[in-house]
């Protein structure tokens, strides 16, 4: 691989083996078997996983099923986040398959969003794609889009379409050749170590003297924490997509190329395993 | 676009220059004259320094500027000594001139001035109209004014020869004094201004340059005979006027104005072609009365001027049918000189503060511009200052191109004498800091004492100042808890405005300012007093060798520190950024993630069903069955996808015949081309695959709009691509070619391309398009690729693929430039003679339009011509071509006695019709893997094919042999062409006694070449050591042909005539390389192309491919198919017949990179055994 087109096919493709299990405390009429699945790293839980459901409601009796939802190890899955940022802030150092437990009762209020049909994911990845667009090109390059394109992004994604969606999405990855970057750069810093959800900032892809601003100067500006820990010993990992980007790269190369879907970079923190 | 100069003079006549792609005025380097003006054009400057004298400066370049002197040597025969000295008393001198009427002895030639230098001695010309002569080079007649011949007859009674030597001038990048003629009635006086222009009045090869002066007594001179190879020109003549002048001003092209003694203006009427001097004057009055003009600049359509009063002023509807125009019209800011340099462009001197501005806006719709604009580069010296308050610099370089020059403002402030003394008495606004933006060395002197700088920390770290501020926190690096927004933000509430103007107060003059954008300036002053000596004030400004292209980035009004990024990306060496090491470590974890994740569970279930996914759109598709004609037809293109990304396609075209409904479909894995046809109506593009290809009928489709076309051709070819796995940086054994429409191609080589036994058919050979427009490339198997422009812009291949309008996936994102190309399109003005009025437009009823296209069968007037596709646009107005082949009259007309006739440029008795061709420049603006490789525009290129036995082992800094030929036809040599650095470092001129047209270097250093005569040549030992070579051979053409194009490749040696024939040099062998004779191989032929596989002979392999012309298909003869030669025996070396690949309209081939040779049964052992030929 030496070519940065593939590192897009690449990221696009990524794929987590999971296992899902019906919670135990479920009420079914038969056992509920694990159901195994494939899911792509860049997609949302709740999209893709329509023959979980359809497994375990076999099993199931009508009354008992409400909405679905799913954790792991205790937490809640927000499905409003893409699957690989779960993955990685939750479980890149466990075992794969990836373990999750699926819900169908008592929906925890206060930690996930409902989401009562594809309609709210679509509604949630549009408008992040807007969001990013707005930091990247005052939102220009969104807004000079017809309503097709849009569609096609987000049929893209939930077809798992690399071309359908690239064809559009390849436009918001463009940036004037008289400028070096985009305006700023759109990214979210997770931490499970912290109670806020993300750190989410303005924050310029060059310095004011020309030069690339690199992963590493984005973490010592918004989150010193997570390269110089305060008690010196325990070492983070910065994940995007399930690899470790040198602190070295440059940002606007990571937004054009490891963004997600949504156009974001969604990038975990999170406390180096012990091995 | 390569970078030009601005040139300017400071108030102690100091000549700096400041280059379009710089940042920094650098100071000319010949630091003892001071000067007083300077006039620039793209070639040259001239000035008048403070001795007034007058010095022309001219530029340093790889192609020497070189003139023939030729004398000839007569002889007669006698019955006692045979040829002689000795003449009839009625003849000739011994030495003369051409005509004979003058003496004209060796010695008696002198160098004309002493910056001239003289290249070698005087030597015989052996080469007479593209034959060579028996030794000696003598011409034979039967008495002397008489034609001569090359051979010696009974009746030969005089002979002479032609000496030829030639000077070259030497006065390069310094400032040579042009020598004052003694006579000191021709000067009665200095001269006090001076201007050069007029150079698109004339085009190559005569080129001239008007250069005028004033003298201190008012008097107007004008130069004579200077143009390119004649720099200094020769003499000055005088031109009378009606008044006493002050100052000059002339166009680029044929206007000229002078300012008088009085204020008023002149304007030079009847300059043209045939009288560059002009005829007559006409008097322009200045805008006001009491207010004369002092001041006046001329450009091609535009004449700006300053009046006593220092306010600028717009001449309104000029042009060279009238050159006085209508009208003043006022405009802002207050000067003491504007100037107007290329493109109409204009540059200015403030009155007060001596800064140079940019006129910025000014576009050919809008001649006047919008604002001006302050300049601020600093001086060369100045900018290692700088660097280490980088890290604070503002903010506001942020947004580019919106910082206004905060100075903008400063022009008003009429009471400021000097900024640098200046007293600030409120320093918290913003806009009152604006004056030290304009000039970093001007705000630093006067911080410490006055407190500036504390107001401009202030300010800077302050960000609350407007609602904007927010946004610019990244900038301030140092200072980390800058405003940063709350983290959950919805996308809505982000103020993304750029700061918005505060409101100015203090600009009179000028409408637009922006006070904010000063703040991002004005730290510089912060913590570095620069201790350099004062800012740079000027007094004069000359912009006409500066090509600012309209709507270009300058990085002159911005103070930034550090390698440009622009210029970092130009570079032309494989970029860090490819080779680094956060870029291989993403590469090699993503690949260890899909094996740590993947590997083991491929057996799961995949979320996504796989899908078939279908775009659907509305197209027009050219008819297959008659009547051909568009139909509106409804396309589907169905997509399978695995989920590894694999790819199957096939394009459905449904249509409608008789209200049925029909469709074909075509396999995206078997097409093989994709080419956009740039008509003038219609976004169409052809779709080829191995049958349409023997057809020569593509399937043609046509979009509603240019977006819709190129989407379409994105996805198709990136659904071909990928249904080959073809990707990425095509091989560097690809084969390259280019359309008639300057579209480029390149196919990757299979190994049985070129494999006698089972040879692939060329018409299955994948083609992909690749950005750019070209009009030939060339590559070479190591990677170089060089092409060549309509207008004849060398450029270099980048190693980024695809731009222009193939973008999407398939475009690399790095590597890819802007690339324009300019050329030109000819219409003929035909007229009939008849005997009352002479020539007029009125012809018989038989003959052609009077308006016509070169063939007569097309009208084509003026008005309906419209530029060969969408993509282009008019550059030019009609203008009449003088260049045509056959030569013309003084009006550009070629007589002939009737239509379909063969055209002379003088008229006889016996001419009834005459014609003349006008031309109009178009521009197209694209993008593509390309790099301007800049000054000398070529004709033609050759890089040194490599065979595989060719030696690898030096790596990938051994320098790779190139040759060309210039647009005037010097034959030059690359120096330091490699892998590495494809674009080489220079040029190496190779001495030559005539223009040349075509060349060639095969794999041993054979260099070929063909003269613009037709005759061919042979460079005699040239090496790796030896990268020049020594003498030319002069190898005689095949009978009564005149060559255009040589190919060499390993061994063998092809050439191409006039006629389309091509020919194989015979008896070529390695003791003997210039060959014996031309064997005819084939007609029809338009280019040939011969790769480094073409030692056939022995190997079954013979690398001949060309562009041919009258193929059959089944739709008639098409033109430019690319086409191999097939049938090479041992017996048989010029091959049998042809294989048939992609076309027509292909314009060019280039196999020389591909020496990917097939496998063969043949043991290696065997092969290693075959001597190598060289």
């Amino acid at each position: 691989m030496t070519d940065d087109k593939d590192v897009l096919r690449d990221v696009w493709f990524g794929r987590i083996p999971t296992c899902f299990t019906l919670y135990q405390d479920e009420i079914t009429e038969r056992e509920a078997e694990p159901y195994y699945l494939l899911l792509p790293r860049v997609s949302y839980l709740t999209l893709v996983t329509d023959k979980v459901k359809k497994h375990f409601q076999k099993v199931m009796r009508q009354e008992d099923i409400s909405e679905i939802w799913f954790e792991y190890e205790g937490t809640p899955l927000k499905w409003h986040y893409p699957i690989g940022l779960l993955f990685d802030l939750l479980a890149s150092s466990s075992a794969l398959p990836w373990n999750i437990i699926v819900h169908f009762k008592s929906f925890p209020e206060k930690d996930l969003l409902h989401c009562p049909s594809k309609d709210a994911i679509e509604a949630h990845f549009m408008s992040c794609m807007k969001e990013a667009d707005a930091l990247k090109h005052k939102s220009q390059v969104i807004n000079e889009m017809q309503k097709k394109d849009h569609k096609q992004l987000w049929m893209g994604l939930q077809n798992d379409r690399f071309d359908q969606f690239w064809a559009i999405n390849r436009k918001l990855m463009e940036y004037p050749a008289e400028e070096n970057g985009f305006r700023y750069i759109p990214f979210r810093i997770y931490q499970t170590t912290t109670e806020r959800p993300f750190i989410q900032k303005l924050f310029r892809p060059v310095a004011a003297d020309g030069q690339l601003h690199t992963l590493g100067d984005l973490l010592r500006e918004v989150c010193p924490s997570a390269i110089a820990p305060e008690d010196g010993g325990k070492k983070n990992q910065v994940m995007i997509h399930g690899i470790e980007p040198m602190l070295e790269t440059p940002l606007q190369w990571l937004s054009e190329h490891l963004s997600y879907p949504d156009n974001f970079l969604h990038i975990s923190i999170i406390p180096q395993p012990i091995d | 676009m390569p970078a030009s100069v601005l040139w300017a003079v400071d108030l102690f006549g100091r000549v700096y220059t400041l280059s379009t792609a710089g940042q920094y005025w650098q100071l000319c380097r010949d630091a003892q004259l001071e000067f007083k003006r300077l006039s620039a054009a793209t070639q040259c400057c001239w000035g008048i320094a403070g001795d007034n004298q007058v010095y022309l400066y001219v530029g340093a370049s790889d192609v020497p500027i070189r003139r023939r002197e030729e004398t000839y040597e007569n002889q007669r025969w006698n019955p006692m000594g045979g040829f002689c000295e000795k003449l009839l008393p009625s003849d000739r001198w011994p030495w003369s001139d051409v005509s004979g009427l003058q003496h004209r002895l060796l010695d008696g030639v002198a160098l004309p001035s002493p910056h001239w230098e003289w290249e070698s001695d005087w030597y015989v010309d052996e080469n007479f109209g593209g034959e060579p002569t028996e030794k000696g080079g003598w011409t034979y007649a039967i008495d002397f004014p008489a034609t001569y011949t090359r051979d010696k007859k009974w009746n030969s009674c005089v002979r002479r020869r032609k000496w030829i030597r030639y000077r070259r001038y030497k006065s390069r990048d310094v400032w040579a004094k042009i020598p004052s003629k003694d006579d000191p009635k021709d000067l009665p006086d200095p001269f006090s201004d001076l201007s050069v222009g007029g150079w698109e009045i004339t085009e190559e090869p005569v080129g001239r340059l008007s250069v005028w002066a004033v003298s201190l007594q008012g008097k107007v001179w004008y130069r004579e005979d200077v143009s390119h190879p004649n720099p200094e020109g020769s003499s000055w003549s005088l031109v009378d006027t009606p008044g006493e002048a002050v100052q000059i001003s002339c166009g680029p092209h044929d206007l000229l104005w002078v300012t008088l003694w009085e204020g008023q203006a002149l304007v030079r009427e009847g300059i043209n072609r045939n009288n560059p001097k002009g005829s007559s004057w006409s008097v322009v009055e200045p805008p006001g009365a009491g207010n004369g003009i002092t001041h006046v600049s001329a450009g091609v359509s535009v004449v700006w001027a300053v009046t006593k009063d220092r306010k600028v002023w717009f001449r309104r509807g000029v042009n060279s049918h009238n050159p006085c125009g209508t009208s003043w019209l006022e405009m802002v800011g207050e000067m003491t000189m504007v100037n107007v340099g290329l493109n109409d462009q204009v540059w200015g001197i403030g009155c007060e503060e001596r800064v140079v501005y940019f006129r910025q806006g000014v576009t050919p719709s809008e001649l006047s511009g919008k604002t001006w604009k302050a300049i601020v580069a600093a001086r060369e010296s100045d900018h290692s200052h700088s660097g280490s308050s980088s890290s604070l610099l503002s903010a506001g370089c942020f947004f580019g191109d919106e910082v206004k020059g905060g100075s903008e403002s400063a022009p008003s402030d009429t009471d400021a004498a000097s900024e640098a003394e200046r007293p600030r008495p409120e320093q918290s606004a913003p806009e009152e800091l604006s004056d030290n933006s304009r000039d970093p060395k001007g705000s630093s002197a006067l911080s410490p004492e006055t407190g500036g700088s504390a107001e401009c920390a202030s300010v800077d770290t302050c960000p609350a100042e407007g609602q904007g501020e927010a946004t610019q926190a990244p900038g301030a690096s140092e200072r980390p808890v800058v405003a940063s927004t709350p983290a959950e933000l919805p996308w809505t509430n982000i103020d993304l405005k750029e700061p918005r103007n505060a409101p100015s107060h203090s600009t009179a003059g000028f409408a637009e300012t922006t006070g904010l954008s000063s703040l991002g300036l004005c730290p510089l002053g912060l913590d570095e007093p620069y201790g350099v000596d004062e800012p740079l004030l000027w007094a004069w400004v000359s912009g006409g060798s500066c090509t600012v292209e309209v709507g270009s980035a300058l990085k002159w009004f911005t103070v930034q520190s550090g390698l440009s990024p622009s210029v970092q990306s130009l570079s032309l060496s494989i970029t860090p950024a490819q080779t680094a090491a956060w870029r291989k470590q993403i590469f090699q974890q993503l690949t260890e993630r899909t094996k740590r994740e993947l590997e083991n569970f491929r057996h799961y279930e995949q979320a996504v069903e796989q899908s078939v996914w279908v775009k659907t759109g509305s197209l027009q598709w050219w008819c297959d069955s008659k009547p051909h004609k568009w139909v509106d037809v409804r396309v589907a293109l169905e997509q399978f996808t695995g989920h590894d990304g694999t790819h199957d396609s096939i394009l459905f075209i449904y249509y409608m015949v008789h209200e049925e409904k029909k469709y074909f479909h075509v396999f995206l894995n078997e097409v093989t081309a994709l080419v956009p046809v740039l008509s003038e109506a219609k976004h169409c593009f052809a779709l080829y695959n191995p049958e349409r290809t023997r057809q020569r009928w593509p399937v043609r489709l046509a979009a509603p709009t240019e977006q819709d076309m190129n989407d379409w051709l994105a996805l198709l070819s990136l659904s071909c691509c990928i249904s080959r796995k073809v990707h990425g940086r095509p091989s560097p054994r690809a084969i390259w070619s280019v359309t008639c429409k300057g579209d480029v191609f390149v196919s990757e080589p299979s190994p049985d391309l070129e494999a006698q036994d089972r040879l692939l058919p060329c018409d299955q050979m994948f083609w992909r398009q690749m950005g750019g427009h070209l009009s030939m490339v060339e590559a070479n198997s190591r990677g170089v690729v060089w092409g060549i422009g309509y207008d004849h812009t060398a450029w270099v291949y980048t190693g980024g693929y695809s731009g222009g309008c193939v973008h999407g996936l398939a475009t690399s994102n790095s590597n890819i430039y802007t690339q324009s190309d300019v050329k030109s399109i000819c219409i003929y003005e035909n007229q009939r003679w008849n005997p009352v009025t002479g020539y007029t437009s009125r012809g018989l009823p038989t003959d052609r339009y009077m308006w016509s296209d070169a063939t007569g069968l097309q009208e084509c007037t003026k008005a309906s011509t419209k530029p060969p596709s969408l993509q282009w646009t008019w550059v030019s107005d009609w203008y009449v071509d003088f260049s045509v082949p056959g030569g013309t009259d003084q009006e550009g007309w070629q007589y002939a006695s009737d239509f379909p006739a063969s055209y002379h440029g003088y008229k006889t008795m016996k001419d009834f019709v005459r014609r003349r061709c006008w031309a109009r420049k178009c521009k197209l603006v694209t993008s593509g893997p390309w790099l301007e490789v800049a000054p000398v525009a070529l004709g033609d290129v050759s890089i040194i094919p490599e065979s595989p036995e060719s030696p690898e082992g030096d790596g990938r800094g051994r320098s790779i042999a190139l040759w060309a030929v210039s647009d005037k036809g010097d034959i030059l040599c690359r120096l330091g062409v490699s892998e590495l650095n494809p674009a080489g470092s220079s040029w190496l001129h190779i001495g030559t006694d005539q223009p040349f047209a075509s060349i060639s270097i095969g794999a041993c250093y054979q260099v070929w070449a063909v003269a613009r005569d037709g005759s061919a040549f042979y460079r005699g030992s040239v090496s790796p050591s030896r990268p020049a070579g020594d003498c030319w051979y002069h190898i005689p053409s095949p009978p009564k042909q005149r060559l255009t194009q040589v190919s060499v490749g390993q061994t063998s040696v092809y050439a191409l005539d006039e006629n389309g024939n091509l020919w194989y040099r015979g008896g070529v062998t390695p003791s003997y390389p210039q060959g014996s004779s031309w064997e005819h191989v084939s007609t029809n032929v338009r280019r040939v192309s011969v790769g480094p596989l073409d030692q056939g002979l022995r190997r079954g392999v013979f690398q001949v491919w060309v562009i041919a012309d009258k193929v059959q298909g089944t739709h008639g003869l098409s033109r430019g198919t690319v086409c191999r030669r097939t049938g090479v025996q041992p017996q048989e070396p010029r091959g049998l017949g042809w294989d048939y690949g992609i076309g027509g309209g292909w314009d060019h081939i280039s196999v020389r990179a591909n020496a990917t040779r097939a496998s063969r049964s043949v043991s290696t052992e065997q092969e290693a055994q075959d001597p190598v030929c060289c």
